[in-house]
């Protein structure tokens, strides 16, 4: 059974129906015992890193998830929320990965980083690009980005480079949305799913 | 490399897909899901759904096609008409739209774009402007939805695409009204001005007849994506003909 965590963001719909075009038992739930006792969690996310942080803290999540062994995956913010912090309202975030968010500094380039971009496979023997190709197009929408650190597993471009798929242990996140990234995305979540 | 998008748009009237000339006469193209799976297969980076029985009648989006929709398209998807309040915004996201375009109630109530952007974040907030010039500068009209309620709104263009930046738009659709169904091509010198002073994604939208039109567009006009209806419709241009027309041209697009 997967956990899909819910923080009462506005995608967590369009996650659930993707999870179930994978074939995958799931539920959305904010208890910490059901988290807890899940085979796999997802952390979906749009919107603002505080608002995200506030509503993890006053569900009392934040222990529950960074003790997890599980394969856990945040989408877009829910990734964004993993790290160490994030300049977007200089939020402290959950510290299960190291660094800091930051705006992206696309000169002359529009904001937000919307559409679809191409893969750059950084770490191919990662689980989750299993039948993924060098320059698959993902959907990408955000305007702050996570560091390019020991942590990226894939990344795209846009005035400079961005973390798309990242994860250390049995944490794993996307900044961009697999549940609208077409067969690409249903094949990233195909393959957490088979963590 | 960030690929340009193209966006067709399907006005939906009780639970079906529409097309009428200038909103009268409409004639039934199928049914939501039908038309939006073919458009996904076609290789539709994003559609734009405008209710257009929400905006003319002053009701609220039916939200149980929006749901349907959701489950079965794994692209994005934009829904436009009658949404007038955060509320209303809410239950449309929710059932899993990713992103709502806002237009005369933009006009007449600014603050609902701060708003927005405040609740769910700017990426879900599109602000839709109908633009017409007038004694030789752009101005913005509102109520286009009908000729009879159709009313310039005495703004300057440029002006308020300055401020719905300002309040949180996301990204922004340009619909020159003059070209709009036309077939005679986009708005470039138009979409050009707006271009120069606007940071988020610009989408172009009005008179696409050809696909000549949407490589000016990109390669002219520097617009992140054209939005188009009657020519995709009707079946004059293929969508998958256009990208590999685009791409022959050296415009980035996702194949």
């Amino acid at each position: 059974m997967i956990a899909v965590i819910d923080t009462a963001v506005a995608n967590l719909n369009s996650v659930i129906y993707a999870i179930q075009r994978t074939e995958t038992p799931f539920c959305a739930t904010t208890d910490p015992e059901v988290i807890r006792q899940a085979s796999h969690v997802i952390l979906p996310g749009v919107g603002h890193a505080q608002a995200s942080m506030r509503r993890l803290h006053e569900l009392g999540l934040v222990p529950v998830i960074r003790a997890l062994t599980q394969p856990v995956l945040g989408i877009c913010l829910g990734m964004q929320i993993l790290y160490d912090s994030s300049e977007e309202g200089d939020t402290p975030g959950l510290g299960i990965l190291p660094g800091r968010v930051a705006k992206i500094s696309a000169a002359g380039l529009p904001l937000p980083h919307m559409g679809w971009n191409t893969l750059r496979l950084d770490d191919p023997s990662s689980p989750l690009l299993r039948g993924i190709f060098l320059d698959d197009r993902v959907y990408f929408v955000h305007s702050f980005r996570a560091p390019m650190n020991a942590a990226v597993m894939a990344s795209s471009f846009y005035g400079e480079e961005i973390p798309a798929i990242v994860g250390r242990d049995n944490f794993f996140g996307t900044q961009f949305h697999p549940e609208r990234s077409g067969p690409v995305g249903l094949s990233i979540l195909r393959n957490f799913c088979a963590l | 490399m960030l690929a340009k998008r193209i966006i067709p748009c399907l006005d939906v009237r009780d639970g079906r897909v529409v097309k009428g000339v200038k909103f009268r006469d409409h004639v039934d193209l199928g049914g939501i899901l039908e038309l939006a799976q073919r458009y996904r297969d076609a290789g539709a980076d994003e559609l734009v759904f405008y209710d257009i029985t929400a905006s003319a009648e002053k009701r609220t989006v039916d939200t149980s096609w929006i749901e349907a929709t959701a489950q079965v398209l794994d692209i994005p998807f934009c829904v436009a008409g009658g949404i007038r309040s955060v509320d209303d915004a809410r239950r449309i996201l929710h059932a899993g739209a990713d992103k709502v375009s806002i237009n005369s109630p933009a006009i007449e109530h600014p603050d609902l774009i701060d708003q927005l952007a405040a609740e769910f974040g700017i990426q879900c907030v599109v602000i839709g402007i109908d633009t017409l010039v007038h004694d030789g500068d752009y101005y913005i009209w509102k109520y286009t939805g009908s000729e009879s309620t159709a009313q310039n709104a005495g703004r300057r263009t440029l002006d308020w695409v300055r401020e719905v930046q300002d309040r949180g738009a996301g990204e922004i659709v340009l619909n020159c009204m003059a070209a709009d169904g036309t077939k005679q091509g986009y708005d470039i010198e138009q979409l050009n001005a707006v271009r120069a002073i606007c940071r988020v994604p610009l989408v172009a939208s009005g008179g696409a007849g050809k696909m000549e039109d949407f490589y000016t567009a990109f390669s002219t006009a520097r617009v992140d994506a054209a939005l188009a209806a009657g020519i995709f419709h009707r079946g004059e241009v293929q969508i998958s003909d256009l990208k590999h027309y685009l791409d022959s041209k050296g415009v980035i697009v996702r194949l």
